[in-house]
């Protein structure tokens, strides 16, 4: 353990639909692989409107500070116009300002980075020292070493590369801050959000992809009865999503959702490097898909060359 | 409305790239190079915004060597009506391509930039919200879908969780995700006319911006390799592998 003064680092927290944000555990997962290198009393900051019990959850964090709590209108949707200036601001007293590498995270982190004039390192997948990051690109055909100098640092950090902390019973101090001032620029309209009684695909122990194999949204009821088995999250390819088998969000891959579950069922997809990038780090793979040359076996623990509307129902039956 | 596209040329991604044995870049000096597919997007939307009425002018610009010019070239075979080229040597953060952006906006005065959501080779998924930020304009990442409503657009966006629909005030800052439109391909009759559009180099040291680097790169280096698997040759055979080999089920 590092004795050094201790250094702050602030995690902006995400909050989803039912509140506290999984994603935030695994960011805590990073910071606690950063306090190998570097000593740090870790703050919270809850910012959003009705959010009192996501902050409740935040204080059970083990071992943070504080919980920064701004529960206002102007924090509603946590749109990064109104965010951003403010964040900017507050992270001015931190060595480390840290979120998850999602929509919400890529939204926001940057326009703060900019107004900071600092470069972010964003994707994080390995903390190498107090100031040595790795991450994925080229589709995750290659992982980048990179040192920062700069004295605030900013990380995105991806959650299938790190494991999440659990939440304990104590509970730290949560502390009201002042919201942010109201802009004019960007208002919020409406957002459809998707409600569904399986586990979220990024947190998912087993998922279910399938692609453009599948030939027609009402076949993905296959995969569904599958996944039920196996209490799994179902996944697809973009040719899936594109032909509007399924919606975006079940993208899985470079421009979409990166998932490391224990076990990954690749089903009539090919496996395209944009793919891989989503799920390489996954554990065991296993692929389905008729034709024997298809990439994705050569990324597959376990390949099946077969029709997948034969084996699919085959494999739910022997579940 | 005239609207400013930034496009980026990358490595095609139709081609397998690997790093080099001494980690000190991707080995791409004989790639084939395209337009990143996402600035691909952001130029046909506002070919469509223009051809719509809804736009006046659409401005591509590009920071890179001389080659970008290529990738600019086919944009305004695609219908874009005059291009700037940024020239540089360097290979910039995505802070620095804010900058340079932002010096650009503040120049020319766009009421709509369009970005891709992310560039397909350092995949920083940065630059549209960096640039919305240093104009302090508002700002559509991973966009979907775009309508022009008065001084307003509205912008649906892909989220993680579904769809998010906002109204942001002009000027605005939008990226571009996959299901925003199927970019067009450029008809020979227009890659001809494209020769005789404006197309104005501006060398980067002009714009008077100070771009030092933020971050040092160490080593690019290939990720761990996946263990070569095995083919099974029945369901029976997989149920099997995954229950007492793998023990994942
Ligand atoms: C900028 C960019 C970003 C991208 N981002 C992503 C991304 O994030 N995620 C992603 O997935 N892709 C992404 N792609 C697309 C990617 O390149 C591939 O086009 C896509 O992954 C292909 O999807 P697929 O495998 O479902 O379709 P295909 O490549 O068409 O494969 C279908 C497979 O199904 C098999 N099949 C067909 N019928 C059956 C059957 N009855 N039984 C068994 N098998 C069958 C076929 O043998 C074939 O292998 C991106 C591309 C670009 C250019
Ligand atoms: N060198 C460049 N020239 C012009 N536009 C760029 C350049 N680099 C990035 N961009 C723009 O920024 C978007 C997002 O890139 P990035 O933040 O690098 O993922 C790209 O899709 C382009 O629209």
């Amino acid at each position: 353990m590092n004795t050094s003064k201790k250094v702050g680092a602030l995690v902006l927290v995400e909050l989803g639909a039912s509140g506290f944000s999984l994603i935030n555990l695994k960011v805590m997962g990073a910071l606690a692989r950063l306090g190998e290198f570097t000593s740090l009393e870790v703050d919270l900051l809850v910012a959003g409107k009705d959010c009192a019990a996501a902050a409740a959850m935040a204080a059970r964090v083990p071992g943070i500070r504080q919980v920064l709590l701004a529960d206002d209108d102007r924090c509603e949707h946590q749109l990064p116009e109104t965010l951003a200036p403010w964040l900017a601001h507050l992270a001015q007293d931190y060595a480390y300002v840290c979120v998850g590498a999602t929509t919400f995270g890529k939204n926001l982190l940057p326009r703060i980075a900019a107004l900071m004039d600092l470069q972010p390192v964003t994707d994080v997948v390995a903390i190498e020292s107090a100031n040595e990051f790795k991450r994925p690109v080229y589709a995750g055909s290659a992982l980048a070493h990179l040192r920062t100098e700069q004295s605030i640092k900013l990380l995105s950090i991806r959650a299938s590369a790190f494991g999440e902390v659990a939440l304990g019973e104590s509970s730290a101090e949560v502390v009201a801050i002042t919201p942010p001032p109201s802009q004019t620029i960007s208002r919020f309209i409406s957002q459809q959000q998707v409600q569904s009684e399986r586990p979220e695909l990024t947190a998912a122990r087993v998922v279910v992809s399938g692609g453009r194999g599948m030939q027609a949204g009402e076949n993905f009821q296959l995969l569904y009865q599958l996944a039920d088995k196996l209490g799994a999250a179902v996944g697809a390819s973009r040719a899936a999503v594109d032909a509007g088998f399924v919606p975006n969000d079940m993208q899985v891959g470079q421009t979409g959702k990166v998932v490391a579950p224990e076990l990954y069922i690749a089903v009539g997809l090919s496996g395209a490097v944009q793919h891989l990038a989503g799920m390489r780090d996954s554990r065991v793979v296993v692929a389905i898909n008729k034709d024997a040359d298809a990439p994705i076996f050569q990324a597959a623990d376990y390949g099946l060359v077969a029709d997948l509307f034969e084996a699919v129902p085959e494999l739910i039956e022997l579940l | 409305m005239k609207i400013l596209v930034a496009i980026k040329r990358v490595v095609d991604p139709g081609v397998r790239v690997r790093p080099l044995a001494d980690g000190s870049g991707m080995d791409i000096a004989s790639a084939k190079m395209a337009m990143n597919p996402f600035c691909e997007i952001a130029v046909e939307e506002a070919i469509r915004l223009k051809e719509q009425g809804l736009a006046s002018e659409v401005v591509v610009v590009s920071i890179g060597q001389q080659t970008v010019q290529d990738q600019l070239r086919s944009a305004l075979a695609l219908g874009a009506d005059r291009a700037l080229h940024i020239t540089t040597e360097s290979i910039l953060e995505p802070l620095a391509i804010a900058k340079v952006l932002h010096a650009l906006v503040q120049k020319e005065q766009p009421q709509l930039v369009l970005l891709g959501k992310q560039s397909i080779d350092g995949d920083h998924n940065q630059t549209g919200q960096m640039l919305a930020g240093l104009c302090g304009y508002p700002q559509g990442t991973f966009v979907s879908h775009i309508e022009c409503k008065g001084d307003e657009v509205w912008v649906t966006r892909e989220l993680d969780g579904g769809l998010q629909t906002l109204a942001l005030k002009l000027p605005a800052v939008v990226t571009t995700d996959l299901r925003l439109n199927q970019p067009r391909y450029p008809t020979m009759p227009n890659i001809m006319k494209a020769r005789q559009k404006p197309l104005v180099v501006i060398p980067l040291a002009e714009l008077g911006l100070s771009l030092q680097p933020r971050l040092q790169t160490i080593s690019i280096d290939a990720p761990k390799a996946r263990q070569q698997g095995i083919k099974v040759n029945s369901v029976a055979e997989l149920v099997d592998k995954l229950r007492q080999e793998a023990k994942v089920l």
